[in-house]
This record gives structure tokens, sequence and C-alpha cells, in this order.
């Protein structure tokens, strides 16, 4: 009852997030200086500024308007996209997938190096190569995507030609978004791979740094010497006993990440031309598509909140001692 | 609400790590990357480091940015210059130390691919970086410090408010954001006919509204575990007005947890410039700008690298140096310790 007591809590507070983030996209469009059909569609005829002035109630009172929003939105219609007409769910189901799966594998990159790396830093605190990896993740801290990118593209892409520098082919996620798409699973991993690995590389180094800390912390715990006094092996004490209560920080900082990256690795998506939410954003804006842009911003934000909601809640499940802490307040 | 607060987390939660790892998953309800970044780089072992001697490191940070104002100081001043940062010489177009030819004479950094000398636009860029990312973090600091002030001060639906505010900001991601808040802003500077509006302003009050959640979140924290002092409670009951609590009370405690974070912060409005710049909406081409000589000629990156390098490692160099010194700042001041 305690736990129903708190999902219950939370869910509330997710509605009401997620009220005030429609609100806020909601406001984007009409917060528009002038009239905002001169602005969506400046060269737009009578007839046309007329529908998009029904499409989006202007004539009525605000809070009717954002109510009319409010029900587009849940019947998932984001509006058109002005330029072409073409509904902004259909721009969306092409590059979202699209966005996902490049934040899947920057994720499973930057773990698959940052574990190992985190690992043996803590176990080795104060060593030659713990100062050596800790350099190498401070090093890359200071690396803008940006620059990572157009280096990565240059050496690996211009001179050694191993990969292509930009381009996209659709994966195994764009099908099931758009039925129309077909799948290029090779093509489509010799497109990404510079890309993730470019996102990795920054979220590697932070990742790293964050289970070091906690490592060393949990590390120094009696339980800890206690399995090394029943003589388990030091590789079985890193993996099995000590990495788990030390990933607590470490893993919602990766769902921190999922969040943020879908929408949010514009620049790399734009160097690498990766037609991903970030792309499009974008594009959006500078075409002034200000409907394609405010359903673009939402559901980025939406998904955002979301994940950040399961990450968090997930927590509350799994530790019994936040849990607690939670309940107490 | 009491939930959405980052220091919910009971006092007796036990040891530091435990309460790092609550405050992170409370903050974590909602957050942003760069939130994150700041937070990795203050768990560094560098972070553990006492108030002993500066490193070589560190030394060698504060050289660098020593270096680099003092370029962008003479460069924007004129007092001694490297040459017209607009001035095209046909002969060393795209040439750079790295390409075949090698570069020309008395270009020692090459040229862009206008024939303009790299090393007068790096010298000129290097004062319109800092000059936005200074001014991005001065009204990202102010705004969000005092909004953050405010709401940890007062408590209650101020605070239920202001707090919502910042969590609204913070789930759009800051590079849509801010792109968005540039083109908007843009956009409203042209129909308002008075283009008095530089665009480097307009760069700085965008990445200053990004960072306003930011720093509002922070300020808020150590304002409201400040609030709850006795000194405090003493000041109202002997009369005081709230502002005077605010500015002679609350401030100075306040003030060194916001501080600190400002050299992490000028690190990343340095990095959003150059991103704004890439993605077509940074200063404007005939001023150079560590963004913008990237973005003029990232369609040149695999026949004359020297120019997008050369400005990347202004950028990188900045940014390490500044990430340095703000653990070594951080460490000195130990603002952990003051947030919770």
């Amino acid at each position: 009852m305690e736990l129903t007591k708190l999902i219950a809590r939370r869910a509330v507070q997710l509605v009401i997030v997620l009220l005030f983030v429609s609100f806020f996209t909601f406001l984007l469009v009409r917060l528009l200086p002038g009239d905002p059909t001169d602005i969506i569609i400046p060269f737009g005829t009578e007839a046309k500024k007329a529908q998009l002035r029904a499409d989006l109630g202007l004539g009525q009172p605000l809070y009717q308007q954002y109510i009319d929003y409010l029900g587009n939105i849940l019947q998932g219609n984001l509006g058109r996209q002005y330029s072409s007409g073409r509904p902004v769910s259909e721009l969306v189901a092409q590059s979202l997938p699209v966005s996902i799966q490049l934040m899947i594998y920057a994720q499973l990159i930057a773990l698959l190096f940052a574990l190992p790396l985190g690992i043996w830093a803590a176990y080795r605190a104060g060593s030659r190569s713990d100062a050596a990896i800790n350099t190498t993740g401070f090093a890359l801290l200071a690396l803008p995507n940006f620059v990572v990118a157009l280096v990565l593209s240059y050496f690996i892409g211009a001179r050694l030609k191993w990969l292509p520098t930009g381009g996209y082919a659709p994966g195994w996620l764009d099908p099931i978004f758009d039925g129309t798409r077909s799948t290029d699973i090779g093509g489509h991993f010799n497109y990404m791979l510079l890309p993730a690995i470019t996102l990795a590389l920054g979220q590697i180094a932070i990742y790293m740094r964050l289970l070091r800390s906690d490592m060393i912390a949990t590390l120094k715990e009696n339980f800890i010497s206690m399995a090394r006094a029943k003589g388990i092996s030091n590789l079985r004490i890193l993996w099995r006993h000590a990495l788990r209560p030390s990933s607590l920080t470490l893993l919602t900082v990766v769902g921190l990440n999922v969040g943020a990256l879908i929408g949010g690795a514009i620049v790399v998506e734009v160097i690498f031309g990766i037609p991903g939410m970030g792309q499009k954003i974008t594009l959006a804006i500078f075409s002034r598509e200000y409907i394609e842009l405010q359903g673009y911003v939402l559901v980025v934000a939406v998904l955002f909140i979301l994940v950040n909601f399961f990450v968090d809640f997930l927590y509350t499940i799994l530790d019994p001692r936040i849990r607690r802490g939670r309940s107490a307040t | 609400m009491d939930d959405l607060r980052p220091d919910a987390i009971p006092e007796s939660s036990g040891s530091t790590s435990q309460q790092i790892v609550g405050e992170s998953i409370e903050r974590g309800f909602l957050g942003s990357s760069s939130e994150i970044a700041l937070a990795a780089v203050e768990t560094g072992p560098e972070g553990e480091a006492s108030r002993k001697k500066l490193s070589i490191g560190a030394w060698l940070a504060i050289g660098w940015m020593g270096f680099i104002i003092l370029i962008a100081v003479l460069a924007k001043t004129g007092i001694f210059t490297w040459g017209d940062p607009n001035e095209s010489f046909v002969s060393c177009a795209r040439r750079g130390p790295f390409s075949k030819e090698g570069t020309a004479a008395n270009f020692i950094l090459g040229c862009d691919s206008n024939g303009r000398d790299m090393l007068a636009r790096l010298a000129l860029g290097t004062w319109t970086s800092l000059y936005v990312a200074v001014g991005a973090i001065l009204v990202g600091f102010s705004i969000g410090g005092l909004l953050g002030i405010i709401s940890g001060y007062f408590g209650g639906k101020t605070d239920t408010f202001l707090t919502g505010l910042f969590n609204i900001l913070l789930s759009v991601p800051g590079v849509v954001l801010a792109l968005a808040l540039v083109a908007f802003l843009q956009g409203s500077a042209e129909t308002a006919s008075k283009s008095s509006i530089s665009p480097e302003v307009i760069l700085i009050i965008a990445i200053g509204i990004v960072g306003i959640p930011l720093v509002g979140r922070i300020a808020r924290a150590s304002a409201l575990s400040w609030t709850q002092r006795e000194f405090v409670l003493a000041a109202r009951s002997q009369g005081a007005k709230h502002r005077r609590v605010i500015i002679k009370e609350i401030l100075p405690n306040v003030l060194p947890a916001i501080l600190s974070i400002s050299l992490l912060g000028i690190a990343i409005a340095i990095v959003a410039e150059g991103t704004l710049a890439i993605l077509g909406v940074g200063v404007r081409p005939p001023t150079p700008s560590w963004g913008n000589i990237i973005a003029a000629d990232r369609g040149n990156l695999f026949t004359s690298p020297h120019i997008v390098f050369e400005a990347s490692l202004m950028i990188f160099l900045t940014v390490l140096s500044l990430n340095m010194l703000g653990d070594v700042v951080r460490a000195r001041f130990d603002v952990r310790e003051g947030l919770l």
C-alpha cells in the first residue's frame, strides 16, 4: 500500500508536468508576434491562411484553443507541415526511430567501454593506470560533440575511408514505425557507427567517472572485505558484488541521457546527415514551420519526461532505501 | 510536491555516496545532459584534492586562460594585431600547416577558404567566443541565481511555481531550446524592424536563458539550506525585511556555490556557441568566432582540415582549462558540503 500510494502520487505529478509542457508548446505558436498566420505561411493565399486560422482555432478564447489542442494531441494529431501539407505525426514516425536507434547504439558503446574502465580505475585507485584513465576521461569531457564528429569523419571517414561520413539507411526499428520503409541492416550500421561512436565518447568519460567514484566507496564496505575473506576471486567480487550497489548513479544518468539524446543529438545528426529528430528540428526552425516545430518539441519533451519518470520509478522499486526515504518525507 | 525537491533526502541517509546517489536521483526526475556533465566533472578525483598547492595542470590551465584573454583583448582593442582578419590573400587560400604545398610564407597557421589569415581570425574569434560565453553566463547566473534564491527563500507556492518553471525548461533539450530561442529572437528583432540587437547579444540571451534553470536549481538548493539557519531567523526576528535578509544574509552564502560552477558554465557556453554556429544560427559571418570559423569551413574539412582543426583545438584547450580550474575552485569552496 505504501508503494501504491507512491505510484499514485508520482502518476499525478507526471500528469501535471505533462500538462505544463503541452501548455508550453501550445504557447510557442500563440506567442509569435503579430498574426501567426503571416509568420507561418507568409506567402500563403487568403484561403490557406483562413484554413490555418481555423486549424489553430485562433478566433476562440485561449482556454478553448488549449483544450482543442490537447484533444488533437491525444488523438495523435500534431498538425501539418504547411509547405507540403503532410501530417506532422507522419514526419515524427519517420525521424523518431532514427534518433532512438542512434541513442541506443551510443549508450551500448559507451557502457561497453565505461564499465570495465570505471571498475578498473576504482580497483586500482591511485595507481598509474587509474591516473591514465582519468586523465583521458578528463580530456574527453573537454571535447565537444562537434569536434569529435569532425575529427572522426576526417580521419576515419576521409583518410582511412573505413566508414561513410554522411547518409542513412533504415535499420530494424524504422519499418515498425513506418511500414513503407524497408530494412538494410548492413548499410544501416555502416552509416550509424561513426555518429554513435561520436556520441558515446563524451559519455564514456562521464559514466566512467561516476562509476569510479561510487565504486571506490563501495569497495570500502564491510561486505567486500567479507567476500575477500571468503576467498572469492577479485574479478567476481568486482563484477558480481561491487558493481550492482555502485551502479545506481550511473544508471540514473544513463536514463537521463536516453531521454536527452532523442532530439538532443542535433549537431551529430546534422554533421553526419542523419535524418533524425534533431535534424528535423533544425530544418523546421529554418523553414519557419512553427507547427511542425511545436510537434517535435512536444514529442521530444514528453519522451524525455516519460523516460525520466520510468527511471526514477524503477529506482523507487529496486532500492528499498530510496523508497523508505521517499515515503518518510 | 516535496518529491520534486532535490533536498528531500532525509538527513539520516548514511554515507555521502548514498546522499549523492539520492541527490542525483531526486534531481534526475528532470535533469539535463549539461547538468550531468557538470556532475561528472565534479565527482572526479581532482574533486577530492585538498587545499594543497595547485598542480602543474592547474598552472598550465591558468597560463592558457591568461594567454587567450590577452590575445582576445589585444585583437579587439587593436593594440597589437596579427593583421586584418577580413583581408583576403589569394595565394594563401586553403593552404595551411597540413596541406601538401605547406603554408604560405608569413602565415604560420595558414588561411581559410577565402584566404583570410587564420591567426588574425582566431585571435579576434577568441574575443567573440569569450564575450558571448561570459555574457551568457552573466545573464544566466544573475537571473537564474536570483530566481533560485527567491524560490528557496520564500518556499511554498513561489517555490512550487519556480521549480515547475525550471523543470519545464529542462524537459526540452538545451540545444533545441537555444536554437528555438535564437530563431525566435532573430525573427522578433526583424519584425520589430529595429535591428539594433546584434547577433552576439541574441546568442548571449538565448544561451543565458538555457542556463537559468541549471543555475536556478543550484541556487535554490543552497538558499534553502541557508534559510533554515539561525542567523536568518535572528535577522528576521530583529525586523529585517525580506529584501535585506536576502541581500545581506542569504546572497553572500549562496554566492560561492554559484560562482564555483561559473567556470564550468563558461566552458559549456563556449561549446554552446560553437554548436549553434554549426547549426547555422551563430555570430554573423564577417565577425569571426571559434564556432563560426568551424561552421564556415566545415565543407572544406577533407581538403583543408587545418581551418576546422585549429579552431577546434582552441575550443578544446579552453574548455579543458576551464574544467580543470572549475574543479580546483569547487574543491576550495567545498560546494558539495554547502549544498547538502
